[in-house]
């Protein structure tokens, strides 16, 4: 069967074609490009500023489902059979500003303009999925958003009074649910999809069989799930990437399982879509699964990728690897499965063969008297890279400490456990000494570099009071930490 | 005489920014969303990868023939002059022809089919080096005998050495200071489309689109009247397009009429943050004198700034770090020198304060050296040091302009009482007492700061009226609009000039076509100064119409008023328009120019003495952080503001700029660090790298007001004062408290003297130093 040589996608109110996509052709070039389209504007073309918020509308199990997502990251070939709703979609009821526009205009929340298409999508996605948020929750949704001007205090007042101005059954996306699901049904591709000059090639398989048949057949693509990282290579590096295989749409690879000794988590599912199931089973990880990047990248990004990257400052892998976790590659001829910190070789180098693809991570659920942490050291709090990243899990049976990991990222070339401060306690009894002996063995384990993110010695001396931390944590001590909310 | 009845956006109602409803559609036109004519191009610059240099070779013929190619741009493209220094220096080249001086230096521009096609052909170039030694920092580039880049100021008062010598207490230190990157959302983007002759108009976002203009027409080598440059709005300014737009406009005009088509230039995030310049780092040497009381006597300080390899605007940018050196305090004695040290850095420039912030934050710090010396609270020590007025002696600043307006002492006062300050320090010292982990600080830090350009001939203003016989009102004045709300604040003045509504004035785009030899839209003075011009045209108008009206009915003059959408003349009441429809029928000039420029204002630059301003605005904010102790991560739990706008023009705009601007300065003092590595490239350029605050990171409690009793004793339009800059230095507040939390690891026995930015690793290392020390 021929592949289907086009892209198809609802854009607002009409269906839309495309057939000389290139890969890498920005969904945001392509709105103010080729479309002029111009409400979406770019601020940053990294996914950090959320200039470009659109909302991306797909099917999940038939049902219709919206996300921000960064516009200036995300490839068009990745968009296949979705809604893609810019700010021009938005209208109140009788062509009246929309309640999130109106609430804007009333509260002062717009200066120079130039961020707010973007914060406006930002907070209608947040009043579709609440819409009485509290204030933490809309900080929480428009992290990914930066405004230079009004120092957002407005902007949060028009958030939490949007549900004063429109009912969500009356909104536009809602009236339009039964119709753009039935559009975007007949959207689904029913064969490989391939488009794109020879130096710009995309393929979106069809499931996950072809993805093996394409990567057996063409081992040195790139596979792109959120192109929250490999969206960069392009729009700052420009770097061939061709060809480029989509994988973000292939049901299969988005399945969470819980089951009696583990949860494995699908390579395709985002950081959004896990979230219930990881904060569920990992209560610990609740605060720090908001802190990684901003909305936008979350609902793009994928944890599979996150790990597949290598990067030794992702924030997934050091938090994996103290839970003991374990990844699955696959290919045309099989699966192997190995432990998350054999994965990480050395920098920029993974145990990942020709033809192989990550797809799917499984965490062990927590044993009897294990107890967990994971934090994140960050310039700012929110939508930041760290500069430490770690994950401490430690086994406590009668007093004593059994079992330990110690995981830290930006300590080293790759993602990586501290043996000497684990071996310090393993075996020693639960107390405040056994984690200063772990602290002071972490300079055994590491030697971190100065960048502009840390310096070396900031980073040795966080990682050891990270270590005290922790203890501090799970011996519940007062007025030990910042207040989160 | 009829009651008015009601007017709507006049002068003092909260007005509603005039775009708003267009930019929460994405419907408010920005210059990169002006459709482009069918040949457009796009333009891209090509830029060094060293820092300093000889350039012994240029090979452009990799990149010419690369797809989609039309044309690459060096200094031998140049028709005119190949300079776009703003002072008139000479010292900066569109493209450099012989040497590099920072890392990303502009060498040359791609002009292709598409901005995509420019790009990557731009990284084609095969540039041959001959690398020399470079020096990053004003203290190294001060060893390594780099020249300063432009003269210094020294202001002085009284008899500072004596003074010192005969101190009960003397102090003698450093501050290091962090610049900033304005990290407006819109980049730098100039449109520029060629006509017949020499003419040319550029679409830009600029603060200053006269000086674009002059500089075009100078690179062009044409004169300034073939040269129209637009401004509708930009994306945020912050002092970023105030001169920094030149070399956008520039390329893209020589661009289009060497090729005779229109061409755009819009660098990415990164090349816009790496290529263009940005608030100065300053490293700031003093020498303090004071009593057992906490009283200064004296002082001494040396501002030595990165200026960068140009002079730019760094010659007034560190003029105005000395005159906000004082902030709020009375020094008896003193002598304030700058160094404006030419580094192989991009040319930093104007940022919001324009050098102020970094003098205020010197003044701060010897008050907390004060405090920390004698055992103080820092509050104490700032009330003893205010300046006072004429019946005291204590009202002179160090360039001898009297402080006439002084108005201090109560703003302070007023949020001390509000903001709890006295029992909620005495609550954080109990509770940082019980040694927890996480420690808390408190500070309440005052502004003052001096308004009006210190370049004298700057403070002028122009504005054009045309009332159309429909009654509609076109204003059009030479400010520009990047989301401060001057726009919405001049057509309020005008709307109450003539007692029509708000929504009867058109504000047009500023151009060059229709106010000439505008200033830049900078220094906090939009409103005064074309608020003021704008409503000079419409009284003009005014007054021809009240002639008018007076002989059409034969009534005196006085017997002729303007009520809300109608005129009275005499015993007639006449709706506006009909009014304005009679006028024309009667040959009545409806269209005026204005003009303002600000009085009483003064400077002997050589001397160190005059009246640079013309008075002062006034703030005080308070504010309390949680520091963990662990890792120096941070939180602000609450701020509270009390800022002197006199009387606001816009209470809500103005909150909003009071807003922000505590935002921006609490982010330049806190996670926004700019970072080169040891080649000299920056390496903090993009958001990925480099962290404004985001709306989790403003306070948990935020308490913003203005000082409504305040009226500007001055005659400013309306009584107001300006708020553009200001308040930005209230988010020293934060850094004060974060200090202090710092201290407190050792008891509040030495000054921190933390470097700002206070990031985490910053805020930990203090408190280990302090702990290593105790």
């Amino acid at each position: 069967m021929a592949h289907q040589n086009e892209i198809r996608f609802l854009l607002n109110g009409a269906e839309t074609t495309v057939t000389d996509a290139k890969a890498t052709t920005t969904l945001l070039d392509f709105l103010r490009i080729d479309r002029r389209m111009t409400g979406t504007k770019e601020g940053c073309a990294e996914g950090d500023c959320g200039a470009c918020t659109v909302l991306v509308g797909r099917l999940h199990n038939g049902r219709l489902h919206y996300e921000t997502i960064n516009a200036c990251i995300r490839f068009l070939p990745s968009l296949n059979g979705c809604h893609i709703v810019t700010i021009e979609h938005l209208v109140g009821p009788n062509g009246r500003l929309h309640p999130v526009q109106q609430a804007m205009v009333d509260f002062h929340g717009s200066q120079c303009g130039f961020c707010t298409p973007g914060f406006v999508m930002s907070l209608y996605a947040l009043w579709m999925a609440n819409p009485k948020p509290t204030v933490e929750q809309v900080e929480t949704a428009v992290q990914g958003n930066l405004c230079r001007c009004t120092g957002y205090e407005p902007i949060v007042q028009a958030a939490l009074a949007v549900n004063e101005y429109g009912t969500l059954a009356n909104d536009v996306l809602n009236q339009e649910r039964a119709d753009v699901t039935a559009r975007l049904a007949a959207l689904q591709p029913t064969r490989r999809i391939e488009i794109g000059p020879e130096d710009d090639r995309a393929i979106v398989p069809h499931d996950v069989a072809d993805l093996a048949q394409v990567l057996a057949d063409e081992p040195q693509a790139t596979i792109v799930a959120g192109s929250t990282d490999v969206g960069l290579w392009v729009s700052k590096f420009m770097r061939p990437i061709s060809p480029v295989v989509f994988i973000n749409h292939l049901e299969e690879l988005k399945n969470v399982t819980l089951s009696d000794d583990a949860l494995t988590i699908g390579a395709g599912v985002t950081y959004s879509e896990s979230q219930t199931h990881i904060t569920e089973v990992f209560p610990h990880l609740t605060d720090y699964w908001n802190r990684i990047a901003g909305w936008q990248v979350r609902n793009m990004g994928t944890i599979g990728g996150n790990v597949a990257n290598g990067s030794p400052i992702g924030d997934t892998p050091p938090v994996l690897i103290a839970l003991g976790a374990e990844v699955t590659l696959q290919k045309s001829d099989g699966q192997r499965t190995l432990p998350i910190e054999e994965f990480f070789i050395d920098y920029g180098k993974q145990d990942r063969e020709a033809g192989d693809f990550v797809a799917s991570i499984r965490i062990p659920r927590p044993r009897r008297g294990q107890r967990d942490a994971a934090y994140k050291i960050s310039k700012r709090r929110d939508e930041d890279i760290s500069s430490v990243a770690c994950g401490i899990s430690v086994t406590v049976e009668d007093d004593k400490i059994t079992d330990a990991r110690v995981a830290f990222g930006g300590m080293a070339a790759t993602p990586k456990r501290a043996a000497t401060a684990e071996a310090a306690l393993v075996g020693a009894k639960w107390g405040e000494q056994a984690f200063e002996d772990a602290a002071a063995a972490l300079s055994k384990d590491f030697t971190p570099l100065t960048d502009w993110r840390a310096s070396a010695e900031y980073r040795s001396q966080v990682a050891a009071n990270l270590m005290r931390r922790f203890f501090l944590d799970a011996d519940n001590s007062t007025n030990a930490q910042l207040a989160t909310a | 005489m009829k009651d008015s009845s009601y007017v709507s956006g006049a002068v003092h109602q909260n007005v509603k920014h005039d775009s708003a409803i267009k930019q929460v559609q994405g419907r408010a036109e920005y210059t990169d969303d002006i459709a482009e004519p069918i040949g457009t191009l796009h333009a891209y610059l090509g830029v060094s990868t060293v820092t300093h240099a000889r350039i012994l070779d240029m090979d452009l013929s990799p990149v010419r023939a690369a797809a989609g190619v039309v044309d690459v741009l060096t200094a031998t493209d140049i028709p005119g002059v190949n300079d776009i220094s703003p002072t008139g220096k000479n010292d900066e080249p569109v493209f450099p022809t012989d040497k590099v001086e920072f890392h990303g230096q502009p060498l040359f521009a791609v002009i292709a089919e598409s901005r995509d096609a420019a790009r990557r052909a731009a990284e084609l170039a095969d540039i041959t080096y001959d690398v020399l030694p470079h020096a990053l920092d004003p203290v190294s580039a001060e060893q390594a005998g780099l020249p300063l880049i432009t003269d210094p100021l020294k202001l002085e008062r009284g008899d500072v050495d004596t003074a010192l010598a005969g101190a009960k207490h003397r102090i003698q230190a450093q501050m290091m200071v962090g610049g900033q990157d304005h990290m407006y959302l819109e980049g730098h983007i100039a449109f520029a489309i060629p006509g017949e002759d020499d003419d040319v108009i550029v679409h830009c976002s600029t603060q200053h689109p006269s000086e674009a203009q002059h500089m075009v027409a100078h690179v062009l080598g044409v004169p300034s009247n073939a040269v129209v440059v637009n401004v509708r709005r930009m994306g945020g300014g912050f002092g970023g397009k105030e001169s920094q737009m030149n070399l956008f406009c520039a390329v893209a005009a020589v661009g289009a009429k060497k090729l005779g088509r229109p061409v755009k230039i819009r660098p990415d995030r990164d090349q816009d943050m790496t290529a263009t310049g940005k608030r100065h780092d300053f490293v700031i040497d003093y020498d303090l004198g004071f009593d057992g009381d906490g009283r200064i006597e004296a002082v001494q300080s040396q501002f030595a700034a990165r200026c960068g390899y140009s002079s730019d605007l760094s010659g007034p940018v560190t003029d105005r770090a000395l005159f906000h050196a004082d902030n709020a305090y009375f020094y008896p004695n003193v002598r304030l020198t700058s160094r404006p040290q030419k580094t192989h850095t991009v040319s930093n420039t104007a940022f919001r304060g324009f050098g102020g912030p970094q003098g205020v934050v010197a003044a701060e710090r010897m008050i907390e050296e004060i405090a920390y010396a004698l055992g103080k609270d820092p509050l104490e020590v700032r009330k003893a040091n205010f300046y006072g007025d004429a019946t005291d002696g204590r009202n002179l600043t160090p360039y001898h302009q009297e402080v006439e307006d002084n108005v201090i002492a109560r703003i302070v006062e007023e949020l001390e009482d509000s903001a709890d300050y006295q029992a909620r320090r005495q609550a954080i010292l109990e509770e940082n007492a019980k040694g927890g982990i996480v420690r808390r600080g408190l500070a309440l830090t005052p502004v003052k700061f001096g308004i009006s350009f210190t370049a004298t001939w700057y403070n002028q203003a122009g504005a054009l009226i045309h009332v159309y016989n429909d009654g509609s009102i076109h204003l059009n004045h030479g400010g520009t609009e990047m989301g401060q709300g001057l726009n919405t604040k001049v057509a309020q003045i005008v709307a109450d000039a003539f007692q029509v509504d708000f929504e009867r004035i058109k504000i047009t785009k500023t151009t060059t076509e229709k106010v000439p030899n505008t200033s830049a839209t900078a220094a906090s003075s939009g409103s005064d100064l074309n608020g003021m011009a704008a409503l000079d045209a419409a009284q003009q108008i005014k007054e021809r119409l009240v002639k008018f009206a007076a002989e059409s009915r034969n009534v005196a003059e006085t017997d002729v008023y303007f009520l809300p959408n109608h005129v009275q003349i005499g015993e007639d009441l006449i709706p506006f328009d009909a009014f304005i429809k009679e006028a024309y029928m009667a040959r009545v000039q409806l269209s005026a120019a204005g003009f303002y420029k600000t009085p009483k204002i003064h400077w002997d630059r050589e001397a160190g003495k005059g009246r640079p301003f013309y008075y002062y605005a006034y703030g005080a904010s308070c504010s309390e952080v949680s520091v963990d102790t662990l890792t120096g991560e941070y939180r602000v739990e609450r701020t509270d503001i009390l800022h002197d706008v006199g009387r606001s023009l816009n209470p809500v705009l103005d909150k909003g700029q009071v807003e922000g601007a505590f935002v921006q300065g609490m982010g330049w003092l806190t996670t926004e660090e700019l970072w080169w590595d040891d080649e000299g490239r920056l390496r903090t350029h993009a958001p990925s790298t480099y962290k404004i605050p985001l709306a989790s990171d403003r306070p948990r409690v935020f308490n913003v007001n203005l000082a409504d009793w305040s009226d500007n004793r001055e005659m400013t339009i309306k009584r107001s004062k300006a708020v553009g800059e200001p308040p930005f230095m209230l988010g020293i507040s934060v850094f004060e408290a974060l200090s202090m939390a710092v201290a407190s690891v050792a008891n509040y026995s030495e000054c921190p003297r933390l470097e700002a930015p206070a990031t985490p690793e910053r805020v930990l290392m203090a408190m280990t130093h302090l702990k290593a020390k105790g």
